[in-house]
């Protein structure tokens, strides 16, 4: 597993009066293959999960991935971190659905039949198969957010960072990106707010205010998540 | 939303040909409209262009989508042309113009985005003693094809919250959270991009 490492993070959104810390004191050594990140609405998950592709570079200390920094090698950094995000929309860049699977790949070298071999595989992957050429738009939700996966995961990467992926589908679809998550070989990191999905996770990390709260396996994080709701 | 404007599959001699020979085909079409100037050489243009859908086996009901939208700027040309010159130019006029758009639709028809694309990045790329980047103009042309569902998406969550929020037909009360969420959406488009590599 790649070792995802933060030492003395601390992020501020915005300049001035209207700056605002968002993420404090972060010391994480992270090298589990399902790590599952909880918290209040606000509370920094996504600011966090951003720091980890170097989408977001802190204001205060380092955030590195198997040695590479985000602010240095951010490049390096996001072929090796894939992202999916809630809104499978924003995500889906191309108009038709194969079209979209290539276009991680482009740039990285490849004979145009290795492409269409990767696109087809991952198409067959995650049952899309039939909509190789379908318009992006006309797929459902559930759909779109596989695309997003199966768009994501072509391009091979060594961690998958999910920021409230089932956040927008219903319990069927919830389920289908879980179990295909469940199966990945890669390090995964796993917002979310739907508890049960972290079962058989690794490590949870509960996040309140900014700060990590509480670091344990998720029925002790849960529970303590539980506790400060009420 | 209809088959408008995208791609729809299929093996035919149309779309196996290269995309910047379609492009191509399209302009000389374009240009050579300007002896379509009776009505009955319209007519047989028109037929043509009927033909070339079958042989690429666009579905009928497809072809009529593509002109759909059209319905009403031909009514108000062609009545105006009608008064202004008479029957013979308002046929031809509104004729040229189903017979481009039918044209155009039918290169998009059978292209796929990517194949236009590249096309258009070949195009471009003598503009890059310029300073312009020819990969940057195709990722906007695929971004932009994809945006307009997204796009009629957007407006109509919107339209259906105003709805329901007991708003009426307010134009502020559509245009600002429609704003709102466009600028929102290309937000995470931007992320989105960024994540996927395309900065790099
Ligand atoms: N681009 C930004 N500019 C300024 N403030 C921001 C920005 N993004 C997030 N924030 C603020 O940072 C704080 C943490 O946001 P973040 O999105 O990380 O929370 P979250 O835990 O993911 O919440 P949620 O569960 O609602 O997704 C929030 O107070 C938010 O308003
Ligand atoms: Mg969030």
């Amino acid at each position: 597993m790649p070792l995802i490492e933060l030492a003395g993070v601390d992020h501020t959104y915005g300049l001035g009066p209207s700056a605002r810390v968002v993420l404090r004191g972060l010391d994480l050594r992270l090298g589990e293959q399902r790590v599952g990140v909880i918290g209040a609405n606000g509370s920094g998950k996504s600011t966090f999960a951003r720091l980890l592709n170097g989408l977001v570079l802190p204001t205060e200390g380092t955030v590195t991935v198997d040695g590479l920094d985000t602010r240095a090698d951010g490049r390096a950094v996001r072929r090796k971190v894939g992202f999916v995000f809630t809104d499978p929309d924003a995500q889906i860049v191309m108009p038709t659905v194969a079209e979209d699977v290539a276009f991680g790949l482009r740039r990285r070298g490849l004979d145009r039949r290795e492409v269409d071999q990767r696109v087809a595989a991952a198409l067959a992957a995650y049952g899309l198969a039939d909509h190789r050429d379908h318009p992006a738009h006309l797929l459902s939700g559930g759909q779109k957010q596989l695309l997003a996966l199966a768009s994501v995961l072509v391009t091979e990467p060594e961690v998958l960072v999910l920021d409230e992926p089932t956040t927008l589908l219903d319990l069927a679809n919830s389920r289908r990106i879980a179990d295909v998550v469940d199966a990945l070989p890669q390090q995964v990191v796993l917002v979310t707010h739907s508890l049960d999905l972290l079962a058989g996770f690794d490590r949870v990390l509960v996040f309140d205010d900014g700060a990590v709260i509480f670091d344990g396996v998720p029925g002790d994080a849960i529970a303590h998540y539980r506790k400060l709701v009420t | 939303m209809s088959g408008l404007g995208t791609y729809s599959p299929g093996d035919s001699l149309l779309h196996r040909l290269p995309a910047g020979a379609k492009l191509l085909l399209l302009v000389a079409a374009a240009l050579a409209t300007h002896w379509l100037d009776r009505p009955w050489r319209v007519a047989v243009a028109l037929l043509l262009t009927g033909v070339l859908y079958a042989a690429a086996r666009i579905p009928p009901a497809l072809l009529v989508a593509q002109v759909r939208p059209l319905w009403w700027l031909a009514v108000v040309l062609g009545a105006f042309q009608w008064w202004a010159n008479g029957w013979r130019t308002a046929a031809d006029v509104v004729g040229v113009l189903a017979l481009l758009v039918l044209l155009a639709a039918l290169v998009t028809l059978t292209t796929r985005t990517t194949a236009m694309v590249d096309t258009v990045v070949r195009l471009c790329r003598p503009l890059r003693h310029v300073g312009v980047e020819p990969e940057r103009i195709g990722l906007l042309l695929a971004l932009g094809i994809r945006s307009v569902p997204v796009m009629i998406g957007l407006a109509r969550q919107v339209r259906e919250a105003q709805l329901a929020r007991g708003l009426g037909t307010s134009p502020t009360a559509f245009a600002v959270p429609l704003v709102v969420r466009s600028l929102r959406h290309a937000d995470a488009l931007g992320e989105a991009l960024a994540a996927r590599g395309v900065d790099d």
